[in-house]
């Protein structure tokens, strides 16, 4: 996976609402249709690396089967931070598109 | 860097938690207990993997890493605590050393003057080249002539004298300075209380406005804050105290005596008590100038020579052509550095080359601690290390140490402060307050560090490059490294050999200059003789002077003179002026003029000059050589007769009988010489050359004239006798006021002393150098050894096999001593031709000695070889005890 990429998932999947480590590796993993797949571990350094950074917030609570988890929220940096990487992910798969399109013709 | 706000718990506590959601959403699509389990962790990866990337992430790596090499490195020295306190003293001395010695240079050569805008401060200096006269003194129409030249912003005259400060408790004797009145505003210094004088004030004799200095204030007048306005009464004249200067404030004059000015009186310099201005009449005062801004002291000088060759052309009569009459400026701050330049220097240099050999001598000892720790480097390369750590790891080392020798040199230094102030003689010219420059121990301590990085990286490099299988295989010993280390070490040592010569030769040539000088018969005798001074009041009016005609004083001379004889143990007692003061060094020239060669020029050679008591020459066993000495006939009455000394019937009557000669001596200080200088004065005696003036120069001319003749104001009392020095200047004291109870007594000393204290400077600077000579010699000496043990041990199995093919000890001891005397030879070669060079720039530190003084230069080559064979033999000997079955079974 791209560099970079995985914090972009985390903050596009806490979009949708506060999550733990658990639920965020099951929302990329479903949402992108079993597509990419996340080794759960490599998950938590780069959510405390987002969390350092003040992208995103952490809580303990209780998880719908009752057990203790750490739920994460988007910050309104994070939200921000969000929107400049997906825009410029955009203009990356744009640009990438573009040189493979080329090379095909 | 180092926020934590999350602890590690708590992120394995996620992680747990992770695991067992995962491991319930499995189990929900059916899969067993144990299964899920499983399967949640495959998904998650390596736990302990991400746990570490988060404990790193959470903190700066770098870090951690550096303190755990401190750690390791702190143990490492305490493991080896030998080597240890060695490397940290040897740095600690070159640092201590080397902040003191600069503090000392930093405070007399480098910011002599404290005084604003220094460098435009100049003494201006008459000189009759012609005439061979350097300090020829100034007349008040050429100090006219300087004010008016547009070279300076302020020109100044000073007199110096000490005047009787009385109705105080005890009547005390203080240095006074009579100054034109811009003084102050010349030097740029505020008073602490009041004002100084009006830079414009053009009175022509004293204002009887005086400042005082801090201490006097204190001493004199217990601090009283409302001393401005009060009255001082100094010889008997009425004085208002118009300021206090400063704490810190000194005149920046030429010898101790000026330097602890304490008052100061604006003076004229045009009427009583100087006489009538007039071109050709030169007074001995000192002139300073501060130059105009921008005006360099060159600049200057060449406008001022163009003033001068103006008014010779001018004044043809006062200044005849073969006079050469020319003026020069001196910087100001050579009054202070001038004569103590090249000892300090010399003491810098010393110190550096100290520095310089404890830098050496511990970059030896990291060597030798890399070799053996060769094995250690090699094993944990084996398992692992990255080199970049290993090099981190030794430079932490090397660097903890130089830091530690850094603060250990700083503690030193601070609790030996006291101690290293007293060492400094008084003579020592300094206008500053000596302080540690904390500037120059940062510095030091950066040097240290600086130190620590270049020669611990040497052995770091070799760490680095070794060669793991050969390393590990031989243990350690006879590795290709140390081939290098070995031809490094010995490098050092050559370094280190070479620069102790030199700091020794320079030591031993100070020491035997020092021993010549203290040995060289004084031509006269200072033992169980004490000298005290007193001072007879020289008001400004002389009708309130009871001591003001010679027949007055000539009465009081002989009573103190009978008194004197019946204090307790004196066998004999002489009085004289305070210039017949053996190395007394305020002394007092008078211009000569020789009768029947006045007509050869105007200008005249300046001769010190004093007057004594007929019992003078017998107390201190000066004998005469031709005519007669004085006698109680050469009263008042009787005609002027002077006795001279050999130096001076060479340089003025070589080759003629000076008996029956007759010469005039111009006018000293104020108010004192009236009569010589009217009067022909005739020569009765030759007496032989004592060391009265200088102990470095037996020959400096100098005349003598009867002290009931030429009364002087400044007297000194010769006793000499089975004297108590502690009881005696207090039994002094009571009988002089017993005479006149007004007089101040001070100055009691016993001549022994004077000419030790007047070696001190010469001793201070040979026992600093000695002392560091001992040192480099010291750390030399451990270099060599160093080296030759690491040698020896590196040869172990060679010597076994010698050993166990017939060597005799004798052959092992001669091989490791030949070793160890190549280095010590290498090092004496260089080191000699070091030593030469340095030996010709410290020349005019010399006495008696020539710079190249075979003896020395031997002696010390000597020295150091019997050292290095000394450090050789301890190592030589552990080579002969080899045992071949061991040394063999080794490997």
């Amino acid at each position: 996976m791209l560099q970079g990429t995985l914090d972009l998932l985390i903050l596009r999947t806490l979009i949708f609402g506060a999550q733990h480590g658990q639920g965020i590796a099951r929302a990329i993993q479903q949402t992108s249709d079993e597509e990419l797949l996340v080794e759960h571990g490599a998950l938590y350094p780069a959510l405390q690396r987002l969390e350092e950074r003040r992208w995103i917030s952490a809580k303990w609570g209780t998880s719908t089967n009752n057990r203790k988890a750490r739920f994460y929220t988007l910050t309104s940096a994070g939200r921000k931070q969000l929107v400049k990487e997906t825009s410029k992910w955009n203009r990356l798969a744009a640009a990438i598109g573009r040189v493979l399109e080329s090379e095909e013709g | 860097m180092f926020r934590r706000t999350r602890k590690a718990s708590d992120f394995g506590a996620e992680i747990e938690a992770h695991l067992a959601m995962e491991a319930d959403r499995l189990k929900e699509q059916g899969l067993s207990d144990e299964d899920a389990r499983t399967r949640a962790r495959v998904a998650f990866g390596n736990v302990t993997r991400v746990q570490e990337r988060f404990y790193e992430a959470s903190r700066w790596p770098g870090w951690d890493h550096f303190w755990q090499d401190v750690r390791y490195a702190a143990r490492m020295l305490r493991k080896s605590p030998g080597f240890t306190t060695v490397a940290v003293l040897t740095i600690a001395l070159g640092i201590g050393a080397t902040t003191a010695i600069f503090s000392l240079v930093d405070a007399t050569l480098l910011h002599p003057l404290p005084y604003p805008h220094p460098e435009e401060l100049v003494r201006i200096e008459d000189a009759l080249p012609g005439a061979g006269v350097t300090d020829a003194g100034i007349s008040i129409p050429e100090f006219k002539d300087l004010q008016r030249s547009g070279i300076f912003q302020y020109v100044v005259l000073e007199i110096f004298g000490s005047a009787n400060l009385t109705g105080a408790s005890q009547p005390s004797r203080m240095q006074y300075e009579g100054v034109s009145p811009p003084y102050f505003a010349m030097l740029g210094v505020k008073p602490e209380l009041g004002q100084t004088f009006d830079p414009q004030d053009q009175t022509p004799g004293f204002t009887l406005d005086v400042v005082i200095s801090d201490g006097l204030w204190k001493r004199a007048f217990g601090s009283d804050p409302h001393i401005v306005g009060r009255s001082l009464r100094a010889d008997d004249d009425l004085y208002r105290v118009i300021g206090v200067m400063p704490p810190g404030f000194r005149d920046p004059g030429r010898t101790v005596g000026e330097r602890n000015t304490e008052q100061w009186a604006a003076l004229g310099f045009s009427d009583d008590p100087a006489q009538a201005p007039n071109r050709s009449l030169r007074l001995p005062l000192e002139t300073v100038g501060r130059l105009k801004p921008g005006l360099t002291v060159a600049a200057a000088q060449s406008q001022l020579d163009a003033l001068v060759a103006s008014l010779r052309e001018q004044f043809p009569d006062d200044y005849p052509a073969d006079s050469k009459w020319t003026v020069r400026l001196v910087p100001l701050k050579e009054n202070v550095v001038g004569n103590v330049r090249q000892s300090l220097i010399l003491l810098l240099g010393a110190v550096a080359l100290v520095l310089v050999i404890g830098c050496v001598n511990v970059a030896n000892l990291l060597l030798a601690r890399a070799s053996a720790r060769s094995r250690e480097m090699a094993v944990r390369q084996a398992l692992g290390a990255a080199r970049q750590r290993l090099v981190r790891q030794l430079l932490t080392e090397s660097l903890l140490l130089s830091l530690l020798g850094g603060v250990a040199g700083l503690v030193i230094l601070f609790c030996m402060k006291g101690f290293l102030l007293r060492l400094i003689p008084e003579s020592l010219p300094r206008l500053n307050d000596l302080s540690i420059n904390w500037a120059v121990m940062l510095l030091a301590l950066a040097a240290s560090i600086a130190a620590g990085v270049i020669f611990g990286l040497a052995p770091a490099r070799q760490a680095g490059r070794l060669n793991l299988a050969n390393t590990l295989r031989v243990e350690g010993r006879g590795s290709k490294g140390s081939t290098e280390q070995t031809r490094t070490r010995r490098v050092l040592v050559v370094t280190e050999f070479a620069l102790s010569l030199v700091l020794m030769v320079a030591a031993g040539l100070l020491l035997r200059s020092f021993w010549d000088l203290y040995k060289a018969p004084l031509g006269f005798n200072p033992q169980h003789v004490m000298s005290v001074q007193l001072w007879l009041p020289s008001p400004n009016d002389p009708h309130t002077d009871i001591y003001g005609t010679a027949a007055q004083e000539a009465v009081f001379a002989r009573e103190l003179l009978r008194r004197s004889r019946l204090l307790p143990g004196v066998q004999e007692a002489a009085l004289g002026a305070e210039p017949s003061i053996p190395l007394h060094h305020d002394g007092n020239r008078s211009a000569l003029i020789v009768e029947g060669r006045q007509t050869q020029s105007k200008q005249t050679p300046l001769v010190e000059r004093s007057q004594v008591t007929p019992e003078y020459f017998h107390l201190l066993e000066i004998p005469v050589l031709r005519g007669r000495l004085f006698n109680d006939g050469d009263d008042e009455n009787a005609p002027l007769v002077a006795v001279i000394n050999r130096a001076m019937a060479e340089t003025y009557w070589r080759g003629e009988d000076p008996l029956g000669k007759r010469l005039r001596l111009g006018a000293g200080r104020a108010g004192v010489g009236q009569r010589a200088s009217k009067t022909w004065i005739t020569i009765v005696g030759v007496i032989a050359d004592a060391r009265t003036e200088s102990l470095a120069n037996a020959s400096v001319p100098q005349i003598y004239l009867s002290l009931y003749q030429e009364t002087p104001k400044e007297l000194a009392i010769f006793l000499r006798g089975d004297l108590n020095a502690s009881a005696m200047p207090e039994e002094v004291r009571a009988m002089v006021q017993s005479v006149d109870p007004e007089l101040p007594v001070y100055g009691a000393q016993t001549l022994n002393d004077a000419v030790t204290s007047s070696l001190e400077q010469r001793r201070f600077s040979m026992e600093i150098v000695g002392m560091f000579a001992l040192t480099a010699l010291l750390l030399a000496g451990m270099g060599i050894y160093g080296v030759i043990s690491y040698i020896v041990s590196e040869r172990t199995h060679e010597i076994g096999i010698r050993v166990a093919l017939g060597a005799q000890s004798r052959n092992i001891l001669g091989m490791v001593v030949r070793e160890g005397l190549e280095l010590a030879f290498a090092g004496a070669a260089v080191g000699l031709v070091g030593a030469l060079i340095v030996s010709q720039l410290m020349a005019g530190l010399l006495y008696g000695v020539r710079p190249t003084d075979p003896a020395t230069f031997a002696g010390v080559a000597l020295l150091l070889i019997a050292v290095a064979l000394l450090a050789c033999y301890i190592p030589a000997r552990r080579a002969i005890r080899v045992d071949p079955l061991v040394a063999l079974r080794y490997e």
